[in-house]
C-alpha cells in the first residue's frame, strides 16, 4: 500500500501535479498495474487536489482505460464495417474459442481479456486486432490460434509480431506487422523534399506572407469541416494572447480513415515541420501531436523523429537560425474515444477531462488550449504544408479544382481488388476512382465514413471528389452486390449511439431512437410512418445537436435511403390500414407467456408422475 | 454597459451588449424554456430546449450573446416541435413517473411536458433499469429521473475544497450521475437544500424530505412554467 502510494505520487509529480496532464497519469499507472486501481484515485485525489468523482469522470470516459483488473494480454478486435467485410465473425468466434471467455470480459486466469472496439485504422488489413496495444493484422482463425497458443506459452509480443513479419517502408524500423499500402502517390507528397526546406523558407518570410501563402495554396482542413488553413490561421494570429498553440488532430477516428497513419509513418519529418511552420505563421511556441491510442505502436518512432529534428534545429530554439523563433512539438495520447477527434472535445481531453465538445463561441482560435489561442489542423492538412512553402501557393493551386484546390488522401477499403492509400487530385470522378482501385462490381461507396455519404456507385459515376460535389474527407469503403448494405447502416448507427458523448439530450436520446427504428423496418415491422419518422427525427437531432456528431448520426440512413430507397420500401409492410400497428406481433407478443405456461405444465407432469 | 436593441420575432427588446439571449428575453417578458441554464451562471449547453433561429440557423439560445440589430426567431411551429421533442426524448430515456415524484409540480420537466401540451411521447418508451443511490446519508440520488443537465456538477462544489462532488460517469446513454461518498456527507443541510432545489427534476432527493406541498399549492399548480416571465402571455 504504502509503496503503491509512493509509485503514484511519483507519477503525479512527473507532471508537476498537474491535473491537465490527467490523460498521462492515467496512462502510467494502467502501464505500472494494469489498470487503474480505487486506490491510485485515493491517492491522486489529494496530488491533483481534485475529487474522486472528478477523477472518475474522466477515467469512465475512455474506453481503453480500466476501471477494474484486466487480462496480461488485452485484446481489442476491432469489429467496424471493414472487419466485418473481411471475416469478423470468424475471428470473433476464434478469440472466444481459444481464450475461453466472452468478449467483454476477462478470462479465469486473468491471461486474457477480449474487447471490441470500432475502426482502428487498419481497414486495409482487416480484421486486426490490438493486444496489448499492438496491431495484428489480416487474422485468421488459424493465426488466432496460434497467436493465443504462443501467448499463453509465454511468448514475447514482439517476438511473435517478428515471426508474423514486419510491414513495407517506416513499418520495417517500427517493427510492426502494420503494411503502409500506398499504392499511388501525386505531385504532392509524391515529390522528394528534403526535411526542412519548406520551414528554411517560410522563415525568410514574415509571418503575415507565410499565412497568405497558404490562403493563395486555397488549401482547406483536411480533418472533414474543409475549413480554410489560411483563414483559420489569421484569425488565431489575430487572436490576443502571449501564448498560442499548434495542435495536430491525429486522432483519426472516422471508420474506414487510416491515411493520417501514413502520414504518420510514412511522412513524419513533413508533419513536424508542417507544424512548426504553422507555429511560426501564428506565434505559438509548443506543438502538440493528439495520437489516437490505437496508433500507440508509434510513440518510439515518432518520439525519435522528434529527436532528430531537434538535433537539426528544425526544432527546439531559434529554429534553423531564426533568433526568436522557438518550437517544440510534444506527443499526447488518447484513450479510445471518436468524439475526441471534435476539436474541442480534443482540447478538453488534451486538459485531462472528458472528450466532451466545448459550447461554442468561444472558438479554439480564441480560446482553446489552457484558455490559449490554439490551431487544430489535421495530420494531412500539416504534412502538406512543406511542399507549399518550398513549391509556392499558385503551384498549389494548380492542382484540384476551382474551389477545392491540392491533392487528396484516400483510405481504401472493403470490395475491391487494391485496398489502400492513394493521393489523388480533386475533382477526380466516382468512375476514374473505381477503375483506379480494382473495384469491379461496386454498389455502394461510403464516402468520408459514416457521417460522409452512402452513393450509389453505379448511378454516381461522374460524380467528381471535392468540397463543391461530393465531399472526400479521406474514408472510402466499398461495398458490392452481394451486401447486406442496411446491415452496415446498422452497424454505423451503432457506433454513433456508442460514440455520443451523452452530453446534449438529442444525439445521446435521439440516436438510438433513429437506430430503434432501422430494426423495426430491417425485422420487416414497420410502416411508412417508421420511415417518415426516422427522417423528422433524425432532422431534429441534426438541428439541436451541440456538436458534428450529433449533427451528421443520421446520414448512414438518410443517404442509403436516398441512394438505395427500394431497399427500404421492399422491406415495409404492406398493409396500409393506419389503425393496423405492423409492429405488433402477436406471437412474438405472447412468446413469453407461452414458455410460463409450457414450463408450468412441464412441472405439474413432473409433481403428477 | 451600453444598452442594445435587438428582436425576437418581431419584437422590438432591449439589453446590455453582450448580454446572455435567454436572460435578456426574460427582461423583455419573452420566455425562452430551459432545463440547464441557470441565470448568471456558466451555459451548460445540455438540454437543448432553448432551440432558436439566427441568420436561418438553429442554435441553443443559451449559448449565444445579443448584440445590436440582432434578429432572433424564438416561437415557430416548427422550432417549438423541436423543443417538445426533446422534452419528449428526455421521458423515454429514464423512467418517469411522476405521479408518485417527490418533485412533481415542482418539477420543470414536468411544467414544460404541461406546457407543451404533451401527451404521449412520439418515441417509444425505453424503461431503462436504474438503482437509486441512497449510500450517502442525507441524500439520495433518482437516476430514473436524471435528464443529466449538469448542473448539480457544475453548482455544487465542496466549500474547502472547491472540489467536484457531483460528477458524470461513463459516456452516450450510459452516462450517470455519481457522488463522490465523502464529500457528500460533509454537505452541509444548506448545500442539500440547494442541490435539491437546483436539480430541475425530482433526481435529487432529501433523505427524510418528501411530499412537504399540498396538491394545488406547489409552485406549477400556481402557475404554469415561465409565467412569472411572460405573465401567461404566451403558452409555448
Ligand atoms: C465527431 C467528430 C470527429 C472528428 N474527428 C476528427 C479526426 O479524427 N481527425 C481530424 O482531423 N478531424 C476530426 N474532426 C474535425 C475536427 O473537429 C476539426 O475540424 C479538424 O481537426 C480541423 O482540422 P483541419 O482544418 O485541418 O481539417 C472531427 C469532427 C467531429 C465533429
Ligand atoms: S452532439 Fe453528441 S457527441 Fe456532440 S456534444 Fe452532443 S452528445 Fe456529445
Ligand atoms: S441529478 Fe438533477 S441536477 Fe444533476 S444532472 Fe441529474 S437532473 Fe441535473
Amino acid at each position: 500500500m504504502v509503496r503503491m502510494k509512493n509509485q503514484i505520487q511519483s507519477i503525479a509529480e512527473k507532471y508537476s501535479n498537474d491535473r491537465t496532464r490527467l490523460m498521462d497519469i492515467f496512462w502510467d499507472i494502467q502501464d505500472l498495474h494494469g489498470y487503474i486501481p480505487h486506490k491510485a484515485l485515493r491517492v491522486l485525489e489529494e496530488s491533483l487536489d481534485i475529487s474522486t468523482a472528478d477523477l472518475r469522470e474522466t477515467l469512465s470516459f475512455y474506453h481503453f482505460f480500466h476501471e477494474s483488473p484486466s487480462g496480461k494480454f488485452n485484446i481489442y478486435l476491432n469489429k467496424d464495417v471493414a472487419s466485418q467485410l473481411k471475416g469478423h465473425e470468424a475471428i470473433y468466434a476464434a478469440f472466444e474459442t481459444e481464450c475461453n471467455c466472452k468478449f467483454g470480459s476477462v478470462c479465469m486466469d486473468g491471461t486474457f481479456g477480449l474487447f471490441e472496439t470500432p475502426c482502428i485504422g487498419l481497414s486495409d488489413q482487416e480484421p486486426a486486432a490490438l493486444i496489448n496495444l499492438v496491431p495484428f493484422t489480416n487474422l485468421t482463425p488459424q493465426k488466432v490460434k496460434d497467436i493465443v497458443a504462443a501467448l499463453r506459452a509465454g511468448k514475447e509480443l514482439a517476438a511473435l509480431v517478428e515471426q508474423y513479419g514486419y510491414g513495407d517502408g517506416a513499418n520495417q524500423q517500427i517493427k510492426t506487422m502494420v503494411c503502409s499500402n500506398i499504392r499511388q502517390l501525386g505531385p504532392v507528397f509524391g515529390e522528394k523534399i528534403s526535411t526542412g526546406e519548406g520551414l528554411a523558407q517560410s522563415l525568410k518570410s514574415t509571418p503575415e506572407q507565410v499565412i497568405e501563402e497558404v490562403k493563395t495554396a486555397g488549401l482547406r482542413g483536411r480533418g472533414g469541416a474543409g475549413f480554410g488553413t489560411g483563414m483559420k490561421w489569421s484569425f488565431c494570429r489575430a487572436a490576443k494572447g502571449s501564448t498560442k498553440y499548434v495542435v495536430c488532430n491525429a486522432d483519426e477516428g472516422e471508420p474506414g480513415t487510416f491515411k493520417d497513419r501514413i502520414v504518420m509513418t510514412e511522412y513524419p519529418e513533413q508533419l513536424f515541420e508542417g507544424m512548426a511552420i504553422a507555429g511560426y505563421a501564428i506565434g505559438a511556441q509548443q506543438g502538440i501531436l493528439y495520437l489516437r491510442a490505437e496508433y500507440k505502436y508509434m510513440q518510439d518512432y515518432l518520439e525519435g523523429k522528434l529527436k532528430d529534428l531537434r538535433a537539426k534545429n528544425i526544432l527546439g530554439q531559434n529554429v534553423l537560425g531564426k533568433s526568436g523563433f522557438n518550437f517544440d512539438i510534444r506527443i499526447q495520447f488518447g484513450a479510445g474515444a471518436y468524439v475526441c477527434g471534435e476539436e474541442s472535445a480534443l482540447i478538453e481531453s488534451m486538459e485531462g477531462k472528458r472528450g466532451t465538445p466545448r459550447v461554442k463561441p468561444p472558438f479554439p482560435v480564441e480560446v482553446g488550449y489552457l484558455g490559449c489561442p490554439t490551431v487544430i489542423n489535421n495530420v494531412e492538412t500539416l504534412a502538406a504544408l512543406p511542399y507549399i512553402l518550398k513549391n509556392g501557393g499558385s503551384w498549389y493551386k494548380g492542382f484540384g479544382t476551382e474551389k477545392t484546390p491540392g491533392t487528396k488522401l484516400l483510405s481504401v477499403s472493403g470490395d475491391c481488388e487494391k485496398p489502400g492509400v492513394y493521393e489523388i487530385e480533386f475533382g477526380m470522378t466516382v468512375r476514374e476512382f473505381l477503375a483506379m482501385v480494382g473495384a469491379k462490381d461496386a454498389y455502394a461507396v461510403q464516402v468520408s465514413g459514416p457521417s460522409g455519404e452512402c452513393i450509389n456507385a453505379q448511378q454516381s459515376l461522374d460524380r467528381k471528389l471535392c468540397h463543391e460535389d461530393l465531399s472526400a474527407g479521406g474514408s472510402m469503403i466499398i461495398f458490392n452486390k452481394d451486401r447486406d448494405l442496411l446491415k452496415y447502416m446498422r452497424y454505423f448507427m451503432t457506433f454513433f449511439v456508442e460514440e455520443s458523448c451523452g452530453i446534449c439530450v438529442p444525439c445521446r436520446a435521439g440516436n438510438i431512437v433513429m437506430r430503434n427504428n432501422l430494426d423495426k423496418i430491417r425485422a420487416g415491422h414497420a410502416n411508412q410512418e417508421d420511415l417518415d419518422n426516422i427522417f423528422a427525427w433524425g432532422q431534429i437531432v441534426a438541428d439541436t445537436s451541440r456538436c458534428g456528431l450529433g449533427a451528421t448520426s443520421r446520414n448512414p440512413i438518410v443517404s442509403s435511403f436516398k441512394n438505395f430507397p427500394d431497399l427500404y420500401k421492399k422491406l415495409l409492410d404492406e398493409k396500409t390500414n393506419p389503425l393496423y400497428d405492423a409492429s405488433f406481433n402477436l406471437e412474438a407478443s405472447v412468446e413469453d407467456f407461452d414458455r410460463a405456461l409450457k414450463e408450468q405444465n412441464q412441472i405439474g407432469r413432473n409433481v403428477h408422475a | 454597459m451600453p444598452k442594445i436593441t435587438f428582436k425576437i420575432d418581431g419584437k422590438q427588446c432591449t439589453a446590455e451588449d453582450g448580454q446572455n439571449l435567454v436572460e435578456a428575453a426574460a427582461d423583455n417578458h419573452v420566455y425562452i424554456p430551459t432545463l440547464c441554464h441557470m441565470k448568471g451562471e456558466k451555459c451548460l449547453g445540455t438540454c437543448r430546449v432553448c432551440m432558436v433561429k439566427v441568420n436561418g440557423k438553429d442554435m441553443a439560445g443559451c449559448t449565444l450573446s445579443v448584440s445590436e440589430g440582432m434578429e432572433v426567431t424564438f416561437d415557430t411551429p416548427e422550432l417549438n416541435d423541436k423543443r417538445k421533442a426533446l422534452i419528449e426524448m428526455l421521458f423515454v430515456e429514464r423512467n418517469h413517473f411522476c405521479p408518485s415524484c417527490e418533485k412533481s409540480g415542482r418539477c420543470d420537466l414536468q411544467a414544460l411536458a404541461y406546457r407543451f401540451k404533451m401527451h404521449i411521447p412520439r418515441f417509444r418508451y425505453r424503461y431503462p433499469f436504474f438503482e437509486v443511490y441512497s449510500k450517502v446519508d442525507k441524500l439520495m440520488l433518482e437516476h430514473n429521473r436524471c435528464i443529466l443537465c449538469q448542473r448539480c456538477v457544475e453548482f455544487i462544489r465542496d466549500p474547502d475544497t472547491n472540489r467536484k462532488i457531483f460528477s458524470m460517469r461513463n459516456r452516450t446513454n450510459k452516462s450517470m450521475i455519481q457522488v463522490d461518498y465523502r464529500l457528500a456527507n460533509k454537505m452541509s443541510e444548506e448545500q442539500i437544500d440547494k442541490a435539491v432545489a437546483i436539480c430541475p427534476v425530482g433526481a435529487i432527493i432529501k433523505k427524510g424530505q418528501g411530499f412537504d406541498e399540498a396538491y394545488g399549492q406547489r409552485k406549477y399548480d400556481q402557475h404554469p412554467i415561465g409565467y412569472e416571465v411572460d405573465g401567461g402571455t404566451n403558452s409555448k
